[in-house]
């Protein structure tokens, strides 16, 4: 155990930390018992089983003539906002329960929200690999066909989940009615987040509107890679990485001002 | 060695900004024991939070220059649902220590049995307080922090406990911070009073005791 020391033993105590905290984090959620970790899949699959199934209800009544194939169109838009949506939610309730794992010097604020970062991540990750990966193999689906583009896609919108993850989370923990109101607005933001629909479809006033909310682009991006000359996809990446860019650095300077406000019991 | 920099440390209240250091300085050699003493109210546990790094100054810094255990405050801090078990891995690998070494330690010193591997909501006060004290002694620091003396269990744990900590560690360095005097006489060698945030020096117990009582 080094007691002062330099930037790469410092990231050593970091990453063993981390790890210790993402270990943990796993075993009080998923407990002992293996299944535990099948609910990550649950949730997603009943959404997309949901949203095929009202899609095509709507295309049977003639409300919709689009000729799309829905399941992946589902599993893109849903994984997407699982990953936007529970990096924010973990994150605004990773302090308080874990006040008495601060007592140890090594473990810090920005460490509690990586090690729920990570594991949200990983578990929209492996939701829309599986979930994707088993509709293609069951044949109700095209393999992707721009690989890179849609991993382009994801890692901005990871990237976006970390560093909203980073300001909803000292901010959450500041005040508790900051969080009530990340829960009103959070509504509102599932459906416009591009989840639901494609660019393409809305009408070109309103495409410009939706473009500004940034999870927008990411979806559309995966989806371009996904889908590729089957959809006409409208994304700006340059925006994106712009907006995850500045809440990245206003989440890490929340997240240093939280370090010296925060007070242990 | 431990030096503390003219260390501020300032809270904010609803009656505006309270200052609870002042300009503390404070060195800790190796293997020395100093005590503090202080009314409640005094700032100890602040101090004692801030040599562990648990909280940081307003201002100042401290140099750490040999490994400082956590606040042993004797209450622990678990996670309910996971095994005395899980929380020692879990403590060994913040730290670094090696679990299978640390293992047979707790298990011996806490005196759990099959316990240690049920979760730690199962357990009853005096449980809790033996897995806290044990993990603590799992790691070992070359200085410890001790926020009030030893409370935990019934006396013949407390002996034992004492006998870990001030017998086999005698070599070690201790901050200590108690409101009760007769106990940092006996385990300490540097005793410190601390009175509204500021701190003071003394080599002898007699007249840190003096000090002490002259303002209570």
């Amino acid at each position: 155990m080094a007691t002062e020391c330099s930037l790469r033993c410092s990231l050593a105590i970091q990453l063993r930390v981390v790890g210790a905290l993402v270990l943990r984090e796993v075993l009080t959620r998923f407990g002992r018992n293996n299944i535990g970790f099948l609910w990550l899949f649950v949730e997603p699959m009943i959404f997309t089983l949901v949203f095929a199934a009202v899609w095509y209800w709507m295309r049977d009544k003639g409300m919709h003539g689009l000729d799309l194939p829905i399941l992946p169109f589902a599993i893109t838009g849903y994984s997407s906002v699982l990953l936007w949506r529970n990096a924010a939610n973990r994150c605004a309730k990773a302090i308080q329960p874990n006040l008495a794992l601060l007592y140890h010097r090594n473990v810090t604020v920005l460490d509690l929200f990586i090690a729920r970062l990570i594991l949200e991540i990983a578990g929209a990750t492996a939701s829309l690999v599986v979930l994707l990966g088993v509709t293609v193999m069951l044949g109700q689906a095209a393999p992707p066909a721009d690989l890179l583009t849609m991993a382009g896609g994801w890692f901005l919108l990871v990237w976006f989940a970390i560093s909203l993850g980073l300001v909803i989370g000292p901010l959450a923990e500041r005040s508790d009615s900051f969080d009530r109101i990340w829960h009103m607005i959070q509504y509102p933001l599932f459906p416009i987040s591009g989840a639901l629909f494609l660019v393409d479809w809305l009408p070109t006033k309103v495409q410009q509107i939706v473009l500004w909310v940034p999870m927008t682009n990411g979806v559309e991006m995966l989806r371009a890679g996904y889908y590729g000359s089957l959809i006409d996809a409208h994304y700006d990446a340059g925006y994106l990485a712009t907006v995850n860019l500045v809440l990245l650095w206003v989440g890490l300077l929340l997240v240093e001002g939280n370090k010296r406000g925060v007070a242990t019991e | 060695m431990i030096t503390l920099h003219r260390i501020n440390k300032i809270y904010p209240t609803r009656h505006g900004p309270r200052q609870v250091l002042k300009d503390v300085s404070l060195t800790i050699g190796r293997g020395e024991k100093v005590g503090i003493v202080g009314a409640n109210g005094a700032g100890k546990s602040t101090l004692i939070r801030l040599v562990g790094g648990v909280e940081r100054p307003t201002s100042g810094y401290i140099e750490r220059g040999m490994t400082v255990s956590w606040p042993l405050a004797f209450t622990g801090g678990f996670q309910g649902s996971l095994t005395g078990l899980d929380n020692l891995r879990f403590i060994c690998r913040v730290y670094g220590a090696d679990v299978e070494r640390a293992v047979p330690v707790v298990e011996d010193f806490a005196e759990l049995g099959a316990y240690l591997r049920e979760p730690v909501k199962n357990y009853s006060t005096g449980m809790r307080a033996r897995l806290a004290f044990a993990l603590s002694m799992a790691i070992e620091f070359d200085c410890y922090l001790i926020d009030e003396t030893l409370s935990v269990g019934d006396e013949r744990f407390k002996k034992k406990a004492a006998i870990e900590l001030f017998e086999k560690r005698a070599d070690r360095a201790m901050l200590m911070v108690s409101h009760m005097p007769h106990h940092i006489r006996k385990l300490c060698n540097t005793f410190c009073v601390l009175d509204e945030g500021r701190i003071e020096r003394f080599d002898r117990a007699d007249d840190a005791y003096q000090r002490y009582t002259a303002t209570h």
